[in-house]
């Protein structure tokens, strides 16, 4: 096996040109797809754990969707709804120039659709802890509610939120199914690393390569999770949660 | 200030129907679990909507649904001292209380910031996190933060139910300088009689969702039947006494009532003059017919006999007035046989000294300024 052990701890940071641009790539693509679909996430994390409507159900299947289906129909169906073609794809090109088809806006945009479940999960799970009298009390001293969430809910659930971005991130760094089929695997473009590593493992040679990037892979993880840990460990300090 | 309260609410299988009216300083909701207090302050600070009614509070329409009017909680500007203190986890004690401060209309902001922490005794606290502090510094806290958002009301629910006596007895100084000095009317929930007696000028007493009585403190808590509460201490009378001699050499205090009454108390920490609302359990006046000779008691009183209520056990409760000074005395029916007593008979009253609670006596409310 051609994958240079022997050549000490060194090797692996010598990464080509390509390699860097599919790391880069997944890191922008992971930050994009959790801070763009963050607000959404509250807001329906918070729909979901306060309010009682017809259709709620539904709601909560629809999010929960990517979860269940095989990445490459939720790909695919971006493919059909987002594409230059398709009737909000087109709609978006037309009126604001937007374009997701083959773009790294559009890997965004599969990461961020396939990691939504799991932040709102995250997110609702610590909206339904949050003490409502708490809010109530808020309200007897004058806040209305829009700064009740402000001040009160959305400090409270904190923890909750970081937990559900980091969920979100890591989901997103290994999206691998639905991105290679809404927007390919373009070197520079659209190739993220399990795509650049995918890549790697069906090329002759390729074993050196696709372990420099798993290795990669696994030093992003941990630094994100360690940064989530003392994160959220200062949010718990600051609740004084004993 | 009035607080007028018209509604129906219904609960599950619980009814709460409540009307009654009251300028008071301190308006006590006393009755005891379950007699729709909760509810009912619930309903004035409009974290929940009654079915019918109407709430007022100085003229200003809270709740009327007939005419669709609902006022949010956030606008009512009514603070709101919850059992559980429910301060906010994120904040420090400083932060808490600032927090209702921007949202009162600045012409509106009334309460200053070091005042309240001063009469609170809370300025050692402003730096700690609520998660440190002990269960009466809470209800301190929650109160200052109540107070800051300069509300035109404020409702205190069981504010003392879940402290322990001594935190209970730190507390209860700082409720009675509110209730004088602050100048802002308080609703006040509790079902414990001691407080009621204590801090209330006015009680509105519930019993099973409905108003049993409704007055001045001084007349309704004699009129209670508390019988069938199973409240420890049962009935009581208040009567406010002025303070003549602190003390006779032997511990004792000598107080006067308006009606020329006098009264040997175990020493009471005030000086000549000062007025004082002493609490007498029924259950620890006697009653003879005749002025007794060589007893130990010392507080003999004469009286006239008001009405008498004899229930279904061996007990009476028997109405007593001395000189505008209502009375209760809880008896034997058997006693009320044998010595013949009647309403309008003079007897005299006897209410030993060592019975008297000091935690009981307090500073008489300040009479308002109209």
């Amino acid at each position: 096996m051609d994958s240079g052990w022997g050549q000490g701890w060194g090797w692996w940071l010598d990464l080509s040109p390509s390699e860097w641009d599919a790391v880069r790539l997944s890191v922008r693509v992971s930050i994009w797809a959790t801070l763009a679909s963050l607000p959404l996430g509250i807001l329906v994390a918070w729909v979901l754990a306060r309010k009682e409507f017809w259709g709620k159900a539904v709601l909560n299947g629809v999010v929960h969707l990517p979860l269940i289906l095989p990445p490459v129909v939720t790909g695919y169906l971006l493919l059909l709804t987002f594409g230059r073609r398709g009737p909000v794809g087109s709609f978006l090109h037309e009126h604001f120039g937007i374009v997701f088809s083959f773009r790294w806006t559009g890997a965004a945009l599969a990461c961020a659709v396939m990691a939504f479940p799991l932040m709102v999960r995250a997110i609702r799970l610590s909206i339904e802890t949050v003490d409502r009298k708490l809010e109530a009390a808020a309200g007897t001293l004058g806040a209305n509610p829009a700064w009740v969430f402000a001040t009160v809910t959305l400090p409270l659930i904190l923890p909750g939120i970081i937990a559900g971005m980091i969920l979100a991130f890591a989901k997103a760094m290994g999206e691998f199914g639905a991105t290679i089929t809404f927007v390919s695997n373009i070197p520079g473009e659209t190739q993220t690393l399990p795509s650049a590593i995918y890549t790697f493992t069906q090329v002759p040679g390729g074993n050196a390569g696709a372990m420099r990037l798993t290795l990669i892979s696994i030093v992003i993880a941990m630094a994100a999770l360690i940064a989530s840990e003392a994160l959220a460990r200062r949010v718990a300090a600051r609740l004084d949660v004993k | 200030m009035t607080v007028a309260v018209d509604i129906a609410h219904r609960l599950g299988a619980f009814d709460l129907e409540a009307r009654f009216e009251s300028d008071g300083r301190l308006v006590a909701l006393f009755g005891h679990s379950g007699s729709g207090k909760t509810s009912l302050v619930n309903l004035i600070g409009g974290l929940a909507r009654p079915e019918t009614g109407r709430i007022a509070v100085d003229g200003r329409v809270l709740v009327d649904v007939e005419a669709g009017v609902f006022v949010p909680a956030h606008k009512r500007r009514i603070g709101y001292v919850f059992q559980d203190a429910r301060l906010f986890p994120h904040m420090s004690v400083a932060q808490n209380l600032r927090y209702g401060r921007f949202f009162a209309p600045a012409a509106d902001r009334y309460a200053d910031f070091d005042a309240v922490v001063s009469l609170l005794g809370i300025e050692p606290l402003l730096d700690r996190r609520p998660g440190r502090l002990s269960g009466g510094e809470k209800q301190r806290v929650a109160i200052g933060r109540a107070l800051l958002a300069s509300p035109r009301l404020i409702l205190m629910d069981e504010p003392l139910a879940s402290l322990d006596e001594a935190r209970k007895a730190e507390i209860l100084p700082y409720i009675e300088t509110l209730r004088d000095e602050a100048g802002i009317p308080i609703v006040y929930v509790s079902h414990s009689i001691a407080e009621v007696a204590r801090l209330a000028t006015d009680v509105v007493a519930l019993s099973g969702g409905r108003v049993a009585a409704c007055g001045p403190a001084a007349q309704v808590l004699p009129r209670l039947d508390l019988s069938a509460t199973g409240e420890r201490d049962g009935e009581s009378a208040l009567i406010e006494l002025a303070m003549a001699t602190p003390d006779d050499g032997y511990g004792l205090s000598l107080l006067r009532s308006a009606a020329g009454g006098e009264w040997r108390l175990p020493r009471v920490d005030a000086p000549a003059g000062a007025r004082l609302r002493v609490r007498i359990r029924a259950r620890d006046v006697m009653l003879a017919t005749q002025r007794p000779q060589g007893v130990s008691a010392l507080n003999v009183l004469r009286v006239r006999i008001g009405a008498i209520a004899e229930g279904d056990g061996p007990q009476a409760l028997v109405r007593l007035d001395h000189g505008g000074d209502a009375l209760v005395a809880r008896v034997t029916r058997r006693s009320v046989a044998t010595l013949g007593l009647t309403p309008g008979r003079e007897v005299f009253a006897i209410v030993k000294t060592v019975t008297f609670d000091p935690a009981t006596s307090a500073p008489a409310p300040v009479p308002a300024e109209s």
